[in-house]
């Protein structure tokens, strides 16, 4: 499968391996797509560099109201975080319901963006969180919006052939603000969802003052719906705010006809259900009704 | 080809493997540790599941290489002494395994599990196998035999 097998022990030594292999080097974190990838020569690699032992890529922390999680960082780990938990709940739910436990284990949320599938867990908890990604190249360092990071169906703008992301930041949430994660599939571990959508809103004074709404897999890339999102701002957060914006969504949303994960119509009709349970829960917890997972 | 050191169920270990050999081929083509069962071959099923520092993984579709330096714990590194570890004793005694052939790998998650959280609830057992299947479809004796494990080591003081 693979020529050889290589562990730099530092990010500019990761990037001179891979600059040494032109084309031919490609960057492993997990492995846990990467190595099926291969097998199936669906991703060429005869090199691999692997990034796991690479001192300092391991953090989940804060500064200045931000949480920072690093390129090694597990599913299982960021599920498990005290700090994800109580200040970013809603990721600490999506990593929690990726595949199963031995791939949470191993498989990172960093190369579950990198692989960018429009139906990833982590990732849509990360577009709700609005995140950044961390992206080291020949030129240096630069901070990339989450969305800037997808050009499609498993189309990565960061090529792991010549780049990598070493880290990912987003804003912590603060009182009066809370997310949920809501996942539709035919069974509950171990197999992709028909449907999922992360959420996260603030409430100020009574009212919804930033909403953002996450759903995949309904286009090519993790799906934004702005506009349900900006119904919900400026309005008390009730039942009825609540339930025009999930129809915003599932207007909004373009899922297509799937042998796998069911026909338009029906998945369409999901969005709107999906998304409601997500915001009513969300909802809840940013007015301190439910503390578990949540930020109260 | 290059050296793998790894130390396998408490004894050392080393092998000549190739950059894009898995932990399941070398555990069972070159160790002899043929336990470790491999039946998707995709990370789907768990049949392959070993433990690498104690973590339950997907020896199938796991980079070889990925052990260097690690400790990985196999099915056959379970019994001491001569006794069968009190999970196996467990699945034997409420005649969990019917095929078998998930059996090595319930028993690693369910280790992995009982290690991090001795009296996990049925829920939490339920999560702890999640990422096993049992094309027998016997997962009440198998959820049965852990909560009789769970038991069993709690009054010997958590033996491991």
């Amino acid at each position: 499968m693979w020529d050889e097998y290589l562990f730099p022990q530092s990010v500019d030594e990761a990037l001179e391996m891979l600059e040494a292999h032109v084309g031919e080097a490609r960057i492993i974190a997990g492995g846990t797509d990467l190595t099926l990838q291969s097998q199936r020569r669906q991703v060429p690699a005869k090199v691999v560099v692997d990034i796991t032992r690479i001192p300092g890529l391991d953090h989940v922390e804060e500064r200045d109201g931000l949480i920072y999680v690093g390129a090694q960082v597990t599913h299982a780990q960021v599920a498990a975080s005290p700090l994800i938990g109580s200040l970013a709940g809603v990721l600490a739910e999506a990593c929690g319901s990726v595949g199963g436990p031995q791939i949470r284990n191993v498989g990172t949320l960093v190369g579950n963006v990198v692989n960018a599938l429009p139906a990833a867990d982590g990732a849509m908890a990360l577009f709700a969180m609005d995140a950044e990604a961390e992206v080291a190249e020949g030129t240096g360092r630069r901070w990339a919006p989450i969305a800037s990071l997808y050009a499609g169906v498993g189309r990565c703008t960061v090529d792991s052939c010549e780049a990598m992301i070493t880290q990912l930041r987003f804003p912590a949430l603060r009182d009066g603000e809370a997310g949920a994660f809501e996942r539709l599939a035919k069974r509950r571990t171990l197999i992709l969802p028909i449907l999922n959508t992360a959420v996260v809103l603030g409430i100020d004074g009574g009212k919804i003052e930033k909403a953002r709404i996450a759903i995949g897999p309904v286009a090519t890339t993790p799906f934004v719906a702005t506009e349900a999102a900006a119904a919900l701002v400026g309005r008390a957060p009730d039942g009825a705010a609540v339930a025009e914006a999930a129809k915003l969504a599932s207007e909004a949303a373009e899922p297509r006809y799937s042998l796998l994960r069911g026909s338009t119509e029906y998945r369409k009709s999901m969005v709107e259900v999906l998304v409601r349970r997500a915001l009513t829960r969300a909802v809840a917890r940013a007015c301190g009704e439910e503390g578990e997972n949540g930020n109260s | 080809m290059a050296t793998l050191n790894m130390i396998v169920n408490g004894k050392e270990a080393s092998v000549e493997v190739g950059a894009g050999d898995l932990l399941a081929h070398v555990l069972r083509d070159k160790l002899g540790l043929i336990g470790t069962k491999i039946s998707c071959g995709e990370g789907e099923c768990g049949a392959c599941t070993v433990l690498v520092d104690g973590l339950s993984v997907t020896s199938c579709i796991y980079p070889a290489l990925k052990a260097q330096g690690r400790e990985v714990t196999t099915i056959e590194g379970l019994p001491q002494e001569g006794q069968l570890h009190p999970i196996q004793q467990a699945f034997i005694d409420v005649t969990a395994p019917q095929c078998g052939y998930c059996i090595p790998g319930m028993i690693l998650s369910a280790k992995a599990l009982l290690d991090e959280n001795p009296h996990p609830t049925r829920e939490e057992i339920n999560e702890g196998i999640s990422g096993n299947l049992c094309r027998c479809t016997g997962y009440y004796q198998i959820v049965e035999a852990i909560e009789l494990a769970a038991e069993r080591m709690a009054e010997k003081g958590g033996a491991r």
